[in-house]
């Protein structure tokens, strides 16, 4: 069983003539330590499905299974307690950071970890050994609002990985950062990914970003329309060569 | 992780400012509430001062405070000899104004008898009134110094003395001088009065039958009569039921006699009711621009924070982190607020012109409204913070 399931997912905003059909009967799989990206150009339902996926906005319609376990959203239903879910499970990035202002670096990492109940201490010391990793140690105790676009961001991946979730969804990590910052990035979530064995999906709009995942979801219009393996080679004739040279599920 | 403290630590300056201008408003609640305090406890303190349990005034009026009251000075003769009373005394009371050197001084005057009932307790500088005539005890509030020579009509008094803690109840400082010093003050007539009333008496006189015959020396002295006095105090012995006492008074020499309590009732309801209420209904106006401001300022700190309070829903904080997060700030604000508020009364309240009387009843309820407030205050807050849209937190796109 894939560590996130989402089957047939559905959502409208919207009622009578100003309905909107976000997302249409989209459904997608991620095992635990694979790294999904979802593409698409603009308005296609990516960030949509992330938020779906994340409960953060449930869907309309569909079911979502979480770690192989009971179904998290089922028939218009969350029959979860969402934040406890997020908090608990999943690590999750935004494009503009979302980092708390009134805390410094190492304690918006250490947040999450006292929100599952860590000692303050414990956390402060978990946090500043992540920190260390990720070269932003000497930034532990000066406020976001200091750090340049890249050290943001980083803490933001931070911040998703220190409580070691097993699942990690981002949302256009790279959307804010040049090129060269964009990538590092990637490469930073690509890693922390492999290490944890979490699953990964990550939207992003820039094909650049892409190298290494294990699979591509390209949306369109809030269907997926397809999915590709873009480092993958051939194994049982279900892949075959996608419009970027990757590999493509027939 | 207390997030209130990081976020109050993060913008402290601003936080600070709020608490002080917060600080501002409490000290004029508190002061408001001072100034009401004041004002009743300095309209009582002149009824209190003497420490009389009966008042004996003028028949069918309601004391010197409240109207015009005059009994014979050798009244108290007579009420000394009524069962219960240890101690009866005369007591002139007048509103002047004087002058010393350019400067107008305005006090309640005081005159009694040396010595017995109605003579100031305490005094503050100087010494009291030894001498029958022209020396005079004034309240520290009037800032004259022992020494300084009064002229009042045809009478010099000299400062000999100060007193602390005794004003009207129009909040002037009062002054103390002997019975007869007092009476001549009130009661005695210029001389062209006197000739215009001897005149009138003896025209009237003649045009008399009866009083034709009497000699006008006889009747002169009714136009120059000092011995009067605005009311009699009464201490009684202990005991004795004041309420008895003032009946029996009132019944068999047709004077009325009101109680301590009953001339504070008077000052109270009738003479100061109306800066009473006036004072009273600006207190509580003030609570209620107190309660929207603190309230307002709660609401808004929360709305500035739906951002990061949709960010920590996102991240997994439950409910109970963010109503600590808005609970915790307000109530830091409110007291801050409140702390400042009172250390700028309490080392202010002295330079008062009238007194300002923070008694710690009214502070502690106070505080209590504060708490209150801030507690309502982050309620709104919480539920409005509870109802902030975890996706806030998100960007756009779809």
């Amino acid at each position: 069983m894939p560590a996130i399931f989402a089957d047939r997912i559905t959502k409208v905003f919207g009622r009578g003539e100003t309905e909107v059909v976000a997302l249409k009967d989209a459904s997608i799989e991620v095992e635990s330590g694979e790294l999904v990206a979802l593409m698409g150009p603009s308005g296609s339902g990516k960030t949509t499905l992330l938020r779906a996926i994340s409960l953060i906005d449930p869907p309309t319609s569909g079911r979502l299974i979480m770690l192989a376990g009971e179904p998290v959203y089922e028939n218009d239903r969350v029959l979860v307690d969402d934040r406890r879910l997020r908090r608990e499970k999943m690590g999750i990035i935004f494009q503009s950071y979302n980092l708390i202002p009134f805390l410094t670096v190492a304690e918006n990492v250490a947040l999450v970890l006292t929100l599952n109940g860590v000692s303050l201490r414990e956390a402060m010391r978990r946090a500043r050994a992540l920190l260390v990793q990720l070269d932003l140690a000497r930034r532990a105790d000066v406020h976001p609002a200091t750090l340049s676009g890249g050290e943001q961001q980083r803490l933001a991946v931070a911040r998703a990985v220190v409580n070691d979730p097993a699942v990690i969804l981002a949302d256009e990590p790279t959307a804010s950062l040049d090129t060269q910052r964009g990538k590092a990035v990637m490469d930073l979530l690509r890693r922390l990914g492999r290490e944890r064995k979490a699953a990964v999906i990550a939207v992003t709009h820039d094909e650049r970003m892409i190298e290494g995942f294990d699979r591509v979801y390209h949306m369109i219009d809030g269907r997926i329309d397809r999915s590709w393996r873009p480092a993958q080679p051939v194994i049982d004739g279900r892949w075959v060569v996608g419009p970027t040279g990757g590999y493509e599920h027939a | 992780m207390n997030l209130a403290v990081r976020d109050v630590r993060y913008r402290l300056g601003r936080f600070l400012l709020t608490a002080v201008g917060l600080g501002l408003l409490m000290a004029t609640v508190m002061a408001m509430g001072g100034i009401y305090r004041g004002l009743v406890v300095e309209a009582l303190s002149i009824v209190q001062a003497p420490g009389a349990d009966l008042w004996i005034v003028q028949k069918d009026t309601n004391g010197p405070f409240a109207e015009t009251s005059r009994v014979p000075d050798d009244l108290y003769r007579v009420i000394r000899a009524v069962p219960g009373v240890q101690e009866a005394s005369p007591i002139v009371f007048q509103s002047l104004q004087f002058r010393v050197g350019p400067k107008p001084f305005r006090v309640q005057l005081i005159g009694y008898r040396l010595g017995a009932l109605g003579m100031p307790l305490a005094v503050a500088a100087g010494r009291p009134i030894i001498r029958s005539r022209y020396e005079m005890l004034v309240g520290r509030d009037a800032g004259l110094a022992v020494g300084t020579e009064i002229k009042i009509g045809r009478l010099v008094f000299t400062v000999v003395g100060l007193t602390e803690g005794i004003v009207s109840n129009a909040g002037d400082p009062v002054a103390f001088v002997s019975l007869q010093d007092g009476q001549e003050i009130q009661f005695l007539k210029a001389n062209e009065a006197v000739r215009n009333d001897r005149a009138r008496l003896d025209s009237a006189s003649q045009a008399t039958p009866a009083l034709r015959d009497v000699p006008a020396e006889a009747l002169r002295p009714i136009v120059q009569n000092t011995h009067l006095a605005n009311a009699i105090l009464v201490r009684l012995q202990p005991g004795a039921d004041a309420v008895e006492v003032a009946r029996r008074i009132e019944r068999w020499n047709y004077y009325r006699a009101l109680t301590t309590a009953e001339q504070e009732q008077v000052l109270a309801e009738s003479v100061i009711d109306r800066g009473r209420r006036q004072t009273l209904l600006f207190r509580a106006i003030l609570l209620v621009v107190s309660v929207v401001i603190i309230a307002l300022i709660i609401y808004t700190m929360t709305l500035e924070k739906t951002r990061d309070i949709a960010t920590l829903k996102v991240v997994g904080a439950p409910d109970r982190a963010i109503a600590g997060l808005i609970l915790q700030e307000a109530l830091t604000l409110g007291l801050l607020g409140y702390a400042t508020g009172a250390i700028l009364i309490s080392g202010t309240y002295q330079y008062f012109p009238r007194r300002v009387v923070v008694t710690a009843f009214d502070q502690s309820v106070l505080l209590g409204i504060v708490i209150l407030i801030c507690v309502a205050a982050s309620l709104v807050g919480i539920w409005k913070a509870l109802r902030v849209d975890p996706t806030t937190a998100l960007g756009g796109g779809a």
